[in-house]
């Protein structure tokens, strides 16, 4: 799909502009997710149905990448976010991002959304 | 004298291309790349000699297990220490760290000693210490840096005290290129008879290491550091020192004599050498050294001093550039950001571009926090960069900056 890394990379900045940032005073210990390269912030708000997510980053492509992840993963039940398999990352090249050995805070992200999603699924039922 | 052309000739690896531009390697602090030489060295032992070492009557063992010595021998005579038996060959600079630190706290560290490390050290330098002191119930005092990046020596002069056992300091700050005053942080330890460790991991690269002169009583550093294969790293002790020193790991070839009850230890260097070291490392490494001495160490020290003072001046130029570690006394290692940039932003770009550089704490964060920053973008140069190549890191900086104005 993009052959061209720079549009690729500026797709990525433009989408860091929609992402639905988390409320500054929120920008805690308890919702940040370190990684070495970059941080994350990721805070979830449950209705009893769905799960929504906002989030920011210290650098502009991680919140692009965080946008992405949000668009998809938010505004959906935690079952929805459980079962993601996140296929579209490989598709769009963006692998690099979130293999284990690039510690920037994404793959916990990941990691720690469907933790969310599994407490708010066990303790819906 | 070989010209650039041909030296960069000699790296295989930098003729590649990352993704279809030619390859900017800026990453040497980390890893070096390797000349073909030390490639058909290591080839060369499993092709044609490979025996394990020290241990066999057969011609394969007797082949590789001078190989071997002869390499010792020459890292000897490379950092001009003064005897074989106090070259010690080691996994690597965090092994040979982890290994002094273990053993000389074993047998000299009581509670309430203290340590002096400084604020520039990397991770290697710093947490062995703190897990000795920690079992050991001594403490580590930190010599302070200035705004410029360099080493406060009255701070360091003061925290020498009738407590102080043992001072470990780099050679050169991997995180800021900043050259430690060595000499004088020697005279003072051993005026007051404390023994000082150096930490050449990015000076071996770049220095003139003369360990006559230096006078320092431990000196460690990694072979994938000077165009050497990974894996095999270096610890010189002073011969007083290592053979007070209980070993630091047990097993085959570092015995004497082994019973159930008790068993001895050999003599230097094999004391310190248990099980199967890398000999194949070894050879390579010292492949690496004869590389550098024909490339002549004078030559390369001008050609770095060359690329520092350039790329200081280009990077010095652009707009909303920030320098970290602005000492006159400088390896060829450059840590900047660009303002209001992240550093993984600017290095995920410099990477399409083909420019590989260090982004992060550079397994230094005493010293980024230092600064009140959590990293920096670091290029850390060797003799076989150019300025072409410094020029492209400036148009990669440029295009950064359009990117996320």
């Amino acid at each position: 799909m993009f052959d061209d890394w720079m549009d690729k990379y500026n797709l990525l900045i433009d989408l860091g502009k929609d992402l639905p940032v988390i409320d500054p005073k929120y920008k805690v210990k308890d919702f940040l997710i370190e990684g070495c390269q970059s941080k994350v912030w990721l805070r979830p708000s449950y209705d009893g149905n769905l799960i929504t997510f906002t989030a920011d980053s210290d650098a502009i492509i991680t919140r692009g990448i965080v946008a992405l992840l949000i668009k998809v993963l938010s505004n959906r039940t935690p079952e929805e976010i459980l079962s993601a398999d996140l296929y579209f990352i490989d598709k769009i090249g963006l692998r690099q991002n979130l293999s284990p050995t690039r510690s920037n805070g994404l793959l916990s992200m990941v990691r720690q959304m469907k933790l969310y999603a599994m407490a708010f699924n066990a303790k819906s039922k | 004298m070989k010209d650039i052309a041909e030296i960069r000739a000699d790296f295989p690896i930098l003729n590649r291309k990352v993704y279809g531009k030619p390859l900017v390697y800026f990453d040497n602090g980390a890893t070096t790349q390797k000349p073909n030489c030390v490639l058909d060295a290591v080839n060369e032992v499993y092709e044609s000699y490979n025996g394990n070492i020290h241990r066999g009557v057969h011609f394969l063992s007797d082949m590789s297990s001078e190989a071997y010595e002869t390499a010792r021998e020459k890292v000897r005579s490379f950092v001009n220490a003064g005897k074989k038996e106090e070259i010690v060959f080691t996994s690597g600079t965090t092994g040979s760290i982890n290994g002094i630190a273990f053993s000389f706290g074993e047998r000299y560290i009581k509670p309430g000693d203290e340590i002096i490390l400084s604020c520039l050290e990397h991770h290697a330098n710093i947490v062995p210490w703190q897990m000795m002191c920690e079992r050991k119930g001594a403490v580590l005092r930190v010599i302070p840096i200035n705004d410029n990046g360099e080493i406060i020596l009255e701070e360091y002069y003061k925290l020498l005290s009738s407590k102080t056992r043992l001072v470990s300091v780099a050679q050169a700050s991997n995180a800021l290129g900043t050259l430690l005053p060595v000499t004088e942080i020697i005279d003072a330890a051993h005026s007051a008879n404390i023994p000082v460790l150096i930490d050449g991991a990015q000076g071996i690269q770049h220095g003139i290491v003369d360990l006559k002169e230096m006078d320092c009583d431990f000196y460690v550093f990694s072979g994938h550091k000077i165009y050497g294969p990974n894996g095999i790293g270096v610890l010189y002790g002073k011969e007083n020192w290592l053979s007070e020193l209980p070993p630091f790991q047990g097993g085959g070839d570092m015995v004497d004599k082994v019973t159930f009850e008790k068993t001895t230890y050999n003599e230097l260097p094999f004391k310190f050498e248990a099980g199967t070291m890398n000999y194949p490392g070894a050879i390579g490494l010292a492949r690496a050294l004869d590389y550098v001495l024909d490339i002549g160490k004078e030559y390369i020290a001008s050609m770095e001093k060359d690329l520092l003072i350039y790329a200081t001046s280009r990077l010095s130029a652009l707009k909303d550039l920030i320098l970290y570690g602005k000492s006159d006394r400088k390896i060829s290692t450059i840590s900047f950001l660009i303002k209001d940039i992240h550093q993984y932003d600017t290095g995920m770009i410099l990477d399409k571009m083909g420019i590989a550089v260090r982004t992060g704490t550079h397994c230094a964060q005493p010293v980024m926090a230092r600064y009140g920053i959590d990293g920096t973008v670091r290029a850390s140069l060797c003799f076989y960069n150019t300025k072409e190549e410094i020029d492209a890191l400036c148009d990669g900086i440029e295009k950064v900056k359009s990117m996320f104005a």
